[in-house]
């Protein structure tokens, strides 16, 4: 696969620590919502650096987006949200992965489950279901600390206004006067209530942190939904 | 080469000399990664097989994988998705035990696992002292996350071909394509080439 040289058109804060980077990248071959690039860094003196970042833009998108959670030692999170600017150039290769993937093809209902910046692919499918594919209902459930650490906060809430599309948040840290939305970390009643039950035989995916996926897919596969039909796309350590 | 404006590196000191293949970083976490919800499996009812073109199909439950011999071993692992860490502790039975007087004219594995995840290998790759079915990280159990009861463990190739939660082995004549290597990861492996993707 090869690599390619993207041109930055622009770095936008979404929060205080994630930003998303809008590329246009010459022969790029197209994706599918749910995939990813290796994006690679080099130092003047040839010391190199590789990391793997979502998609967040749909495949009938202009240009590329990347959104990009800045982690606290994170090499190469740390440039990119931070140093990276407009004009710049980044050297990226993909689209990779091919299995937590969605497009109007595998059909629906969709439950979609993302924790912090794991919403990015989840907002990829849900572009695409927006510009594509108008009849798969979609219930999205999105979990973030507080309300300032939700990425595409108002791009959701414009999107909950269109029919088909079931958009719920909960704020796990601290919730702002008058929040209507859910208060605590997910479980097996939250998913319950926000998911396609069982009986409508949704297909499912779920990004975020590790413990977070492994909550919510425990949780699904406990009220009855087949693994098979449930995809899982996790990051970040165990503790151990 | 190309440069990025501004960037300059910042874990390289101390980084270990030759043990880190190209493009990995290190962690001393211990990162998971799965396609699907983790498989919950009763140790009563686990087995695992041997099976395909083998003289005689094998099979272990638990406690008769229990009581063949235990090998410690410690590996440095490397996951394609960019980490690597170091002298990680195991402990397991080495496939060579496994398929110690198996006859075979096979000359790949296709290893398959709850929750239908499979991955495929070169016999000789697993055999020599590379490849173990390993039950135990850090003197613990191993846990359900990271592939418990029981995942390979061969750690010369990238970390998807340790298969989690395995529950045999099929030896075969020709070479079948696994999980990811069906949707586009390289069909062997190897870190030391970045064997990432198809084609690397």
């Amino acid at each position: 696969m090869n690599w390619r040289i993207g041109t930055v058109m622009d770095v936008f804060a979404e929060t205080d620590r994630t930003a998303s980077i809008v590329l246009t990248v010459p022969g790029w071959p197209g994706h599918r919502a749910g995939q990813h690039v290796d994006v690679r860094l080099t130092a003047e003196d040839g010391y190199q650096a590789q990391r793997s970042y979502s998609i967040a833009s749909a495949p009938e998108d202009d240009t590329l987006v990347l959104t990009v959670e800045r982690l606290d030692d994170g090499e190469v999170s740390s440039y990119l949200v931070g140093e990276l600017r407009a004009a710049d150039e980044l050297e990226l290769r993909g689209p990779i992965g091919g299995y937590f993937v969605w497009d109007g093809s595998l059909g629906g209902p969709l439950t979609l489950i993302g924790g912090g910046s794991g919403i990015v692919p989840l907002r990829a499918m849900l572009r695409h279901r927006i510009a594509q594919a108008r009849t798969v209902p979609v219930r999205l459930l999105y979990s973030a600390r507080t309300l300032a650490d939700l990425i595409y906060h108002d791009e959701l809430v414009a999107a909950a206004r269109e029919p088909g599309l079931d958009i719920r948040f909960t704020l796990t840290r601290e919730q702002p006067d008058g929040w209507d939305g859910y208060d605590r970390r997910i479980d097996r009643e939250l998913i319950a209530d926000a998911a396609w039950a069982r009986a409508d035989r949704p297909l499912v995916y779920i990004c975020g942190p590790t413990a977070f996926v492994e909550a919510a897919a425990d949780a699904l596969v406990s009220l009855g939904h087949e693994p098979g039909r449930i995809r899982t796309e996790r990051f970040g350590p165990t503790g151990r | 080469m190309h440069i990025s404006r501004g960037f300059h590196g910042r874990h390289r000191e101390g980084a270990a000399p030759g043990r880190v293949p190209p493009g990995q970083y290190l962690t001393s976490d211990f990162p998971v990664l799965s396609a699907g919800p983790t498989p919950r499996v009763s140790l009563d009812d686990w087995t695992f097989s041997i099976r395909g073109e083998v003289d005689e199909p094998r099979s272990w439950s638990w406690a008769e994988l229990q009581a063949l011999p235990r090998e410690d071993v410690t590996v440095d692992i490397h996951c394609v998705t960019k980490w690597s860490k170091l002298d990680t502790d195991w402990a397991g039975v080495s496939l060579d035990t496994l398929l110690e007087g198996v006859e075979t004219a096979a000359e790949h594995v296709l290893a398959y696992c709850d929750g239908g995840y499979t991955t495929n290998l070169p016999l000789e790759d697993v055999t020599g002292g590379r490849a173990w079915l390993a039950y135990a990280y850090d003197g613990d159990p191993l846990d359900a996350e990271h592939g418990g009861p029981a995942r390979l463990l061969v750690p010369h190739l990238y970390f998807w071909k340790s298969a989690k939660w395995v529950r045999g082995i099929e030896l075969r004549a020709d070479d079948e394509p696994g999980f990811w290597e069906g949707y586009g990861y390289h069909n062997y492996g190897d870190p030391w080439r970045e064997q990432r993707y198809a084609g690397d």
